[in-house]
């Protein structure tokens, strides 16, 4: 199930198997047979830990979800809630409780998982309601960092940015330190972090932090991993603005990609079995799981979209001639033979069949007129092209009231690619939005301002402009199908997160100087001492870029042929989530 | 308005900026084809009826998964208690929190007003923690009792202790002790200096929506503005259309922005004319003398509306109205300044609407001091061409305003593609393009008027 975990360079099945671990051992403490109810948020992070199948294992007959009123009939000795910290959620288990029929026999035992941490107030809460006795075993499981993929582990935090900037709540930075110790616990002490930003530096104060407090966290395991890259979030407010252009990134821009898994509208997946007759057409949409297990996605994932196609149609011929195989097949042998590799090459042709599908949807989408338009006014912003004055089209999406996303996503770009905008141009954007989109945006434009998304130009001087030279974030010459350079996931634009790895891997964060000063925060390094006998000698790997998605990236050198070091760097960063709500 | 189409041309073809299209577009679009239709064909020689093979139930959810087990497992037992029917009235099912992470704490209290006590949990067995152990212990999650840190100087400690570790969940809990055993003013005062812990209490004020209190702080930090957009923030909360225009009218005297403070008094003006809007029309409409009401129903009411909407809704019921009424769309661009351009795409949207093509001929007509009458549009003749085409503006009205479109390569694209073949014409004429006018006479219906004309400019050029 998990092969996709270690087909990268850091065999991440270890992460998941310590979370297994932790599992089986609370469920193991609730003997007996047993009944899981679950907070249906959950559900999403624990199934990249965990199959049905091993809760199964730890006798979990039954699976509720969550909701007020009487639990279900089971046969089971243990009822476990697993749930997040929450105080509405506390009131459901407390209805749930106190509706328990206390005269049956046997007696159902009660015990809550806390996920991701027990929180004394909701545990205060449980016993104002004179339930808190009813729970034998409140304990908390930590999901912290959660692997996705050979190379990807996410918090799936979708709100630290929100937390940290707008509400000045760090506690997303506790989880990412505390996810970060548990790595090192597994992988080894990692021997030098490097950071930029504010929120990265407190993440390195805290691992260090803890690291003095709990001296039993020093291990004496070979260390994997000899740089850890922290990246605050603000750093780069420009990547995530962009649209992505890679065949992931474009999924997730148009579909959403939530623990891994896509919903696409059904109608292009429906079966067409003879002699149905097309009555029965689906209309939930098509649910499916995208990660490097499968082989034609992790060939393609990462590509431009432009390239796609040929990849899609020269794996069609592939297929094809495999199956044509079967008419030369004569001895029993052969045949044999083809029928052994049948399982292999269907499962081929549903995934051919299945992204072939999704690339048709996305084509219908990036060869609209509106789609080239958005892009290219992104483009010229990214080149610096017309950033201090209104733009004609901005003024038109908001006149025909395209999504204020859209709108909001636009101007905060140029408000980035601007270093702020000038007064005039400013108050011109929002009295258009807030005439168009409402007044009560004024909270939504404050809440930008407030996380620097948009700003005025203060000082009347824009520094985009050197950081684009120096960091060279805009290459002319892309080539999108065999590229050479990171500048293809965006066509153009070279994630400025992905360049700051690059440098700091070759030659080093000290060419760059003058560029780090104008970006926001503190840039630092700082050492972990190693015991003796664990120093390394070769140096390892670089790797990936993941616009847009969340959590920690361990750099890939899938798309990158001309990896700009060799050492293994393992990068954090806070990532926007998708949308950011308004207001 | 827009750079002049000729350099538009130049600037993609002799710039770097690609655009993000397909190189070869055909080639492309064969390729996809070709990969599906490999698919297809293949699905002829795979039985398809091996399902075993992907191990996905239909909703594509992986057999094994565990939401996908909760279903499985729930439903064999649903009958029994008919739990698994939705329930409609539940409002706190509903309202389930999906999108906020499990990280914060200060969402846990969302719309809480009575809070835990925190201090009196008894299970606490030990006495004598330090500052710093006792934040400790609370980040693994044990149970600590704060009651025995009495002096101010103990209570700081804990606090600094707690802001050190970053963990919002101690952080909080101990704002909220200090918040209930500290005076108000040394509570504001020590808070003051230390700026997370500030803000770790101005958040959880907000979530808890103890809105006083939050705005004394506010107040006592001087940090007016927040004060102001803070209880404007309210209004989000006022269902009533009058206590909510009430509440506007307070927020006006705010010390807002400048910037900000003529949005607010226009948002409080747009509310009241909206109430009177539609007292008015809900009455107009109820009587039923009024045609355009019968003839279209107004689908929901106008309050709360965004200003560009209200005035769309003005220029579709109220067109001809006087500028004396409120309802009138001259009086509401006057009030609200809106600007030339808003005001013609909307007003153009609703006339297009209710194919009143005589107004849109007004709209875009204006008159000199001498009297001559000129079209103009502010937002361009080919935005006027896309509106008037997408409400189905037969071609007689469109080519009248296709062949105003100044571009020539634009206003050739959108005659073609709208078939006003005499606009088409009439412009390669005039670049005495014959090549072209010959081609366009395949185009043409055979023995039409528009055939003729070609025929006879070919013969003259």
């Amino acid at each position: 199930m998990a092969a996709h975990l270690s087909s990268g360079r850091v065999n991440l099945t270890a992460l998941r198997e310590a979370g297994r671990r932790e599992l089986r051992e609370f469920l193991d403490k609730c003997a007996g047979s047993k009944a899981i109810v679950w907070d249906e948020y959950l559900t999403g992070p624990f199934g990249l830990i965990a199959q049905y199948s091993l809760l199964k294992e730890h006798e979990v007959e039954k699976m509720f979800t969550l909701k007020p009123g009487r639990l279900p009939q089971a046969d089971v000795r243990n009822i476990i809630f697993f749930v997040r910290p929450r105080l509405e959620l506390m009131d459901i288990i407390t209805d749930n409780v106190r509706r328990e029929d206390r005269g049956r026999s046997p007696q159902r035992d009660f015990h809550i998982l806390f996920v991701p941490r027990r929180s004394l107030l909701c545990e205060q809460w449980l016993k104002e309601q004179g339930v808190l006795g009813s729970f034998i075993h409140r304990e908390q499981y930590s999901l912290d960092l959660i692997p996705f993929d050979g190379d990807l582990l996410s918090m799936e935090s979708e709100s630290a940015f929100k937390e940290c900037y707008l509400e000045s709540d760090q506690t997303s930075l506790y989880h990412a330190a505390k996810g970060l110790m548990t790595l090192q616990a597994l992988y080894g002490t990692i021997p030098q972090i490097f950071g930029k930003g504010e929120c990265a530096r407190h993440v390195a104060n805290m691992m260090i932090r803890m690291k003095r407090e709990f001296p039993g966290s020093q291990n004496s395991i070979f260390p994997v991993f000899d740089t850890l890259l922290l990246l605050d979030r603000n750093v780069d407010l420009l990547t995530p603005l962009a649209t992505q252009l890679t065949y992931e990134g474009l999924i997730d821009e148009i579909y959403g990609i939530q623990n891994t898994y896509v919903k696409l509208p059904p109608e292009k997946f429906a079966p067409k079995k003879q002699g149905e007759g097309g009555k029965d057409l689906p209309t939930e949409p098509k649910k499916l799981q995208l990660n490097s297990a499968e082989e034609l996605y992790a060939e393609i994932r990462d590509k431009n979209f432009n390239a796609v196609g040929s990849v899609l149609s020269k794996k069609a011929k592939i297929i094809s001639a495999a199956f044509e195989e079967r008419h030369h097949a004569k001895t029993v042998g052969e045949i044999k033979q083809f029928v052994s590799q049948l399982p292999h090459m269907q499962a081929a042709r549903s995934s051919l069949a299945n992204h072939t599908s999704i690339a048709e949807l996305i084509k219908d989408i990036t060869t609209s007129e509106d789609f080239f338009d958005n892009l290219t006014v992104e483009q010229e912003f990214m080149s610096g092209i017309d950033t201090d004055k209104v733009n004609n089209y901005i003024e038109d999406c908001i006149a025909q009231k395209h999504s204020l996303i859209k709108i909001l996503r636009l101007v905060c770009l140029q408000s980035v690619c601007n270093n702020g905008l000038k007064q005039k141009v400013l108050d011109h954007y929002k009295r258009e939005i807030l005439q168009t989109y409402g007044y009560e945006h004024i909270l939504t434009l404050n809440n930008l301002e407030k996380a620097g998304l948009l700003k005025l130009q203060t000082g009347g001087r824009n520094n985009y402009p050197t950081i684009r030279k120096t960091l060279r974030l805009w290459m002319d010459d892309v080539n999108e199908q065999n590229p050479n350079d990171i500048s293809y996931v965006y066509s153009g634009y070279a994630p400025l997160s992905v360049r700051l790895a690059q440098l700091l891997a070759r030659p080093g964060w000290r060419s760059i100087e003058e560029v780090l000063k104008m970006l926001p925060g503190p840039h630092f390094e700082e050492r972990q001492q190693l015991p003796t006998g664990l120093q390394k000698k070769q140096p390892e790997i670089i790797q990936r870029n993941f616009p847009r998605s969340r959590g920690l990236g361990l750099l890939s050198q899938r798309t990158q042929a001309a990896a700009s070091g060799s050492r293994s760097v393992l990068c954090y960063g806070w990532w926007l989530g998708r949308q950011s709500r308004p207001c | 308005m827009s750079r002049a189409r000729a350099d538009e041309e130049e600037y993609w073809h002799s710039s770097k900026f690609r655009a993000f299209t397909f190189d070869d577009e055909d080639d492309e679009l064969s390729q996809l084809k070709e990969s599906k239709r490999a698919v297809n064909s293949l699905r002829d020689i795979v039985d398809d009826d091996d399902d075993d093979l992907e191990k996905v139930s239909w909703s594509g959810e992986p057999v094994g998964s565990i939401s996908w087990s909760i279903k499985e497992t729930a439903s064999s037992s649903s009958s029994l208690e008919g739990r698994d029917q939705p329930q409609k009235g539940s409002s706190s099912y509903a309202a389930l929190p999906k999108q906020v992470s499990s990280y914060s704490l200060s969402n846990l209290f969302k719309g809480r007003n009575r809070l835990p006590s925190l201090p009196s949990l008894s299970d606490d067995y030990s006495n004598d923690w330090s500052p710093r152990d006792t934040v400790r212990r609370m980040q693994r999650g044990k149970v600590c009792s704060l009651e025995r840190f009495r002096s101010l100087q103990d209570k700081l400690m804990l606090l600094d202790e707690a802001v050190a570790g970053h963990d919002g969940n101690v952080i909080t809990a101990v704002l909220i002790f200090l918040k209930r055993t500290l005076r108000r003013e040394v509570l504001f005062r020590e808070l003051e200096v230390r700026q997370v812990a500030l803000c770790h209490l101005i958040h959880f004020l907000k979530e808890t929506g103890e809105q006083k209190l939050l705005l004394d702080l506010l107040r006592f930090l001087d940090r007016t503005e927040e004060v102001a957009l803070s209880q404007y923030r309210e209004h989000l909360n006022i269902q009533d259309v009058e206590k909510k225009r009430e509440f506007l009218k307070g927020c006006i005297g705010l010390p807002f922005s400048a910037e900000d403070i003529s949005h607010i008094q226009d948002h409080y003006t747009l509310l009241e004319r909206q109430i009177i809007i539609e007292a008015n029309d809900r009455h107009l409409a109820m009587a039923g003398q009024s045609e355009i009401f019968r003839k279209y129903p107004r689908k929901a009411s106008i309050l709360n509306m965004p200003l560009v909407t209200t005035l769309f809704y003005s220029c579709f019921y109220h067109y001809t109205e006087a500028e004396g009424t409120f309802s009138s769309p001259t009086n509401l661009k006057k009030t609200f300044k809106i600007p030339d351009k808003q005001y013609v795409l909307t007003a153009l949207a609703a006339r297009a609407k209710l194919r009143a093509w005589e107004d849109v001929d007004a709209l875009l007509t204006t008159k000199n001091w001498l009297g001559y009458t000129k079209k103009k549009a502010p937002i361009g003749f080919h935005r006027v061409v896309e509106i008037l085409q997408r409400n189905n503006a037969p071609v007689q009205v469109l080519q009248e305003y296709v062949r105003l479109v100044e571009d020539v390569e634009t206003r050739l694209n959108l005659a073609t593609k709208y078939k006003c073949h005499d606009v088409v014409i009439d412009t390669y004429r005039d670049l005495k393009d014959r090549i072209q006018l010959m081609a366009y006479k395949c185009k043409v219906e055979r023995g039409s008027a528009e055939e003729e004309k070609i025929n006879s400019l070919l013969s003259n050029m």
